[in-house]
């Protein structure tokens, strides 16, 4: 009998296709797990609107579980609540920073325009001395970065709230 | 005439074709981190308005998909604003016109976050995160342009001038719009337009640009009437799929 601690186990095998240090638990994606009568129900929900990560992650858990247990499997995107970036796990910070990415600080408002930029610090030596070079990186969920100190760029997971 | 399926449709044509002109600057960015940054924004664009026109759909009960939404109607059926199809121009026409309508954005989701209609007020949730990070984007450009050389400031005073003609159609109402406020699920325009004027002038202060005085308006995107440039861009955005119909990849 599968029971849903086992389904929350086998999606700790289940990663982020573009940040692959990340499970889709650790990201905080997955809203809901049950199983009912030999059926799993699944529901995700986007970090962004337009992310083109979700249909892969969709097709990763179904085929994941296909593998871990004969179950037919459901999965559905909900848009509400809206995933913030509260919802990754502290664990997940954790592999993010050891990955070279800055895990999210604080959210866009409250560096609106003219206030004091958000400080990031750099995931290789730790210093507080970094400058934003894009709000926008290379997903639609990262900004660019440089440590000032190191010099080393980096990739900021942007704060969503 | 359903109102909601009409509201719903205004909204996602909005975030399309400004979705879609964002998207032709893939490759063409004055440097690589707008490049990136556009795309980014056209993603996010392009993500609401797909949750848009899946709503839109639901609502409509025709049986026409999201994607017969997007891809299989003519000009005259299009309500996007008229602002949002005018052309890219050079890096800063096109940060004016982002800057226009992210400062209406913000306001607007920010309202429907209580709409009574649960998928409006999820898809405005959701998209809300995602427009204050853009507003921060093109005001900070603004700015940086306006307030910048000679030259950048004399383009985007440029920019502003033809721009701003177009800025009154956001606050267009109608008969959708007044029955939609009525029954709670849209806010009336009233403090958006105010809350819209207060930022925009703002940014413009810090940026030493001034807003025209010749305040001739143009409108009726709304209502299906466009500029002659939107049916350039149906002519690329629709082309495999009228010239494959039925077409997947």
């Amino acid at each position: 009998m599968v029971t849903e601690k086992d389904i929350w186990g086998y999606l700790e095998d289940v990663f982020d296709p573009e940040v692959p240090v990340l499970t889709v638990v650790d990201l905080g994606i997955v809203q809901k797990v049950s199983v009912e009568n030999s059926r799993v129900h699944i529901t995700i929900t986007p970090t962004y609107s337009g992310c083109p990560a979700m249909q892969r992650i969709e097709d990763d858990i179904i085929e994941k579980l296909k593998e871990e247990c004969d179950l037919e499997v459901k999965v559905d995107l909900v848009l509400s609540p809206a995933w913030t970036t509260d919802w990754i796990s502290e664990e997940g910070k954790q592999k993010l920073r050891e990955y070279g990415i800055a895990p999210p600080e604080d959210e866009a408002d409250k560096s609106v325009l003219f206030a004091e930029q958000t400080i990031v610090p750099c995931p290789k030596c730790n210093c507080k001395d970094t400058k934003m070079i894009s709000q926008f990186g290379s997903t639609a969920c990262k900004a660019h970065y440089q440590c000032n100190v190191c010099l080393e760029p980096f990739d900021y997971f942007k704060c969503l709230r | 005439m359903n109102s909601l399926f009409e509201y719903v449709l205004r909204l996602g044509d909005d975030s399309l074709i400004v979705g879609h002109r964002l998207s032709e600057w893939c490759g063409h960015g004055p440097i690589l981190e707008e490049d990136i940054a556009m795309t980014n924004l056209s993603l996010d664009f392009v993500g609401q308005a797909t949750a848009l026109y899946e709503y839109a759909s639901e609502v409509e009960g025709k049986g026409r998909s999201a994607d017969d939404l997007a891809f299989l109607r003519f000009d005259r059926e299009y309500k996007n604003l008229i602002l949002l199809e005018q052309p890219n121009g050079d890096f800063g026409m096109t940060m004016m016109r982002q800057f226009l309508f992210d400062a209406y954005r913000k306001p607007l989701f920010e309202r429907l976050i209580n709409s009574t209609d649960a998928t409006i007020s999820a898809i405005a949730a959701k998209s809300l995160k995602e427009t204050k990070y853009h507003l921060k984007h093109s005001s900070e450009w603004i700015i940086r342009l306006g307030d910048g050389t000679e030259e950048s400031h004399n383009r985007v005073q440029e920019s502003l001038d033809t721009l701003w003609r177009y800025t009154s159609e956001l606050f267009f109402e109608d008969d959708v719009d007044q029955e939609l406020t009525l029954s709670g699920v849209i806010p009336s325009m009233e403090g958006i337009k105010e809350e819209w004027s207060a930022y925009v002038n703002k940014v413009l202060d810090l940026a030493t640009l001034t807003i025209p005085t010749n305040n001739w308006e143009y409108e009726g995107g709304r209502l299906g009437m466009h500029s002659e440039h939107l049916g350039y861009i149906l002519a690329e955005l629709q082309y495999m799929q009228r010239a494959y119909p039925g077409m997947e990849w």
